[in-house]
């Protein structure tokens, strides 16, 4: 069923691979300036969230967690080059492959760059001396959150109709999250209600976990379930925008 | 070979295809050929899986493309007629991602890598991106990747479509050379002359019908085989007969100046149909 997944993944890792020596300046903008803005030029009080932790310490498992949802995201913007400007989805549509292992594909390659990008976050982190647990329980928050999302942006890919579109998805979507879903600021100090409303987002959850794991402190196992429940859902929603893609 | 029955298409209210049938047998091109918002890039899309039908069916090599879709596109490669090659990918990368695609082993996409490249004459491009091929190299390297896995079935939409003549030519060539090698070809055009030199069998197609199917020289003989033009308060006005001593002696009857010519598949596209091709 899903046979062919690997050949949608290569050609993205292809063209990842060609791109890498712009692209690793590009990820590493972001998370530079937040570098230094937010966590040395305004905060390096040594005990910002109350746990003993600096603002530096605190910010990188966010950019991480920020990193796996955007970077995860940004495959749509691939596909939607390969659907308007270059007519590629035609050519995946009329082989033999079906939708599932088409969107397998891409959510791999949405995942493979966000990865990418993650990792040139932590050694950014490394050069301004914030050093933290990257274990398995990180890694496994990180690719939970990556794959919910590069499902999600494969999901809209197919709704979009122009890349005016995809700018529009990424205001409403992305923006918001990346800002309120626990990167910058713990959520403890919004009020109750506030708390309640963000917690409905996965970048919320992602950001709990992978800062527990990258502390070393007990995660809660339902962050985990519930990324991985929203992933299977947008994996779903993925495969059935594919279905209804042809017109 | 291809079975269409009663194959139906509407976009809103527009009707694109209305109960449209034919069937190509094996190692035949086949023309379709229309003027343009006839139906022919829509016909073309339900066959090979990319549009779905409203209604009739489809069987390529006796497999229905909605209901077996996966062994349906195996059967077959597709030229489109607006290139869509990877652009960031080399020429050989084109062709090994489509090996890909097609579950081919990797030995297999070696060797055939190699053939393909020798067939369209492009073993000096191997590692030139795609982006950077002139037009007629990106039209051979199209129909180059179509054949990558030796389908039996090669769809063909406008394959010469934008190509200057000499390249144009250079292409029925590959097209010829295909059917040699036992393809069955689908092919829609807008030009005459293509269809009239590579086609054993034409339809014509006119808004979402087809209105007629024969061999071209079948549908040209209907008509008669020699045309004359004239003008006629400045509309060109042709006339048809069966010999060229009865154009000879209409020509001697008119006062204005007549072309006396060989009819072609546009002759006879106009006098079913009322209206040009191009």
């Amino acid at each position: 069923m899903i046979r062919g997944w690997s050949a949608v993944y290569l050609r993205e890792v292809i063209i990842l691979k060609r791109r890498i020596a712009k692209l690793i300046p590009a990820w590493s903008v972001s998370p530079l300036l937040y570098l230094i803005a937010f966590a040395y030029a305004v905060g390096q009080q040594p005990n910002f969230d109350g746990h003993g932790h600096t603002y530096p310490q605190f910010l990188l498992p966010g950019l991480a967690a920020m990193a796996s949802m955007t970077q995860a995201f940004a495959i749509a913007q691939e596909i939607n080059i390969a659907r308007f400007y270059w007519h590629i989805f035609d050519e995946f549509q009329a082989a033999p492959i079906s939708n599932p292992a088409y969107v397998l594909g891409e959510v791999l390659a949405g995942m493979t760059r966000a990865f990418m990008a993650g990792c040139v976050i932590l050694i950014l982190g490394a050069l301004f001396g914030v050093v933290l647990s990257y274990n398995l329980h990180f890694w496994i928050a990180f690719f939970l959150n990556s794959f919910a999302f590069a499902s999600l942006a494969v999901g809209l890919a197919m709704h979009v109709k122009s890349h005016a579109d995809q700018a529009l998805l990424n205001n409403f979507i992305i923006t918001p999250m990346a800002f309120l879903g626990g990167t910058f600021f713990p959520l403890s100090k919004l009020p109750i209600w506030g708390q309640r409303v963000l917690e409905i987002l996965p970048l919320t959850h992602a950001s709990k976990a992978i800062r527990a794991a990258a502390f070393k402190e007990p995660s809660h196992a339902s962050d985990y379930i519930l990324l991985a429940v929203v992933g299977c859902v947008c994996f779903l929603f993925a495969i059935i925008s594919v279905n209804q893609a042809k017109s | 070979m291809i079975e269409v029955n009663n194959l139906s298409k509407k976009f809103g209210n527009r009707e694109a295809l209305a109960g449209v049938n034919f069937t190509v047998g094996s190692g035949t091109i086949y023309g379709y050929l229309g003027p343009n918002g006839a139906g022919k890039t829509t016909t073309i899309r339900i066959l090979t899986g990319l549009t779905r039908r409203d209604g009739g069916t489809v069987q390529l090599n006796g497999f229905d493309i909605e209901r077996e879709p996966i062994k349906c596109k195996a059967q077959f490669g597709l030229v489109p007629q607006h290139t869509n090659l990877d652009a960031e990918l080399t020429v050989e990368e084109n062709l090994l991602i489509h090996g890909r695609l097609h579950h081919m082993a990797k030995a297999d996409i070696i060797h055939r890598t190699a053939e393909i490249l020798d067939y369209i004459d492009m073993e000096d491009r191997r590692k030139v991106l795609a982006k950077t091929l002139s037009g007629g190299m990106k039209r051979r390297l199209l129909i180059g990747r179509a054949l990558m896995h030796t389908p039996s079935i090669l769809f063909m939409d406008e394959p010469t479509v934008g190509l200057d003549p000499a390249i144009r030519r250079r292409i029925w060539g590959f097209i010829k050379k295909i059917q040699n090698d036992g393809a069955t070809i689908f092919l829609t055009t807008h030009y005459i002359e293509e269809a009239e030199f590579l086609a054993d069998k034409v339809a014509f197609l006119d808004k979402g019908r087809i209105v007629a199917e024969d061999s071209p020289a079948g549908l040209m003989a209907a008509i008669g085989e020699w045309a004359v033009d004239f003008l006629e308060e400045n509309r060109l006005q042709t006339v048809y007969f069966n010999s060229r001593d009865e154009a000879r002696n209409y020509v001697l009857d008119q006062t204005n100046g007549c072309t006396v010519r060989r009819v072609n598949l546009e002759d006879a596209f106009i006098s079913m149909t009322g209206r040009k091709i191009s």
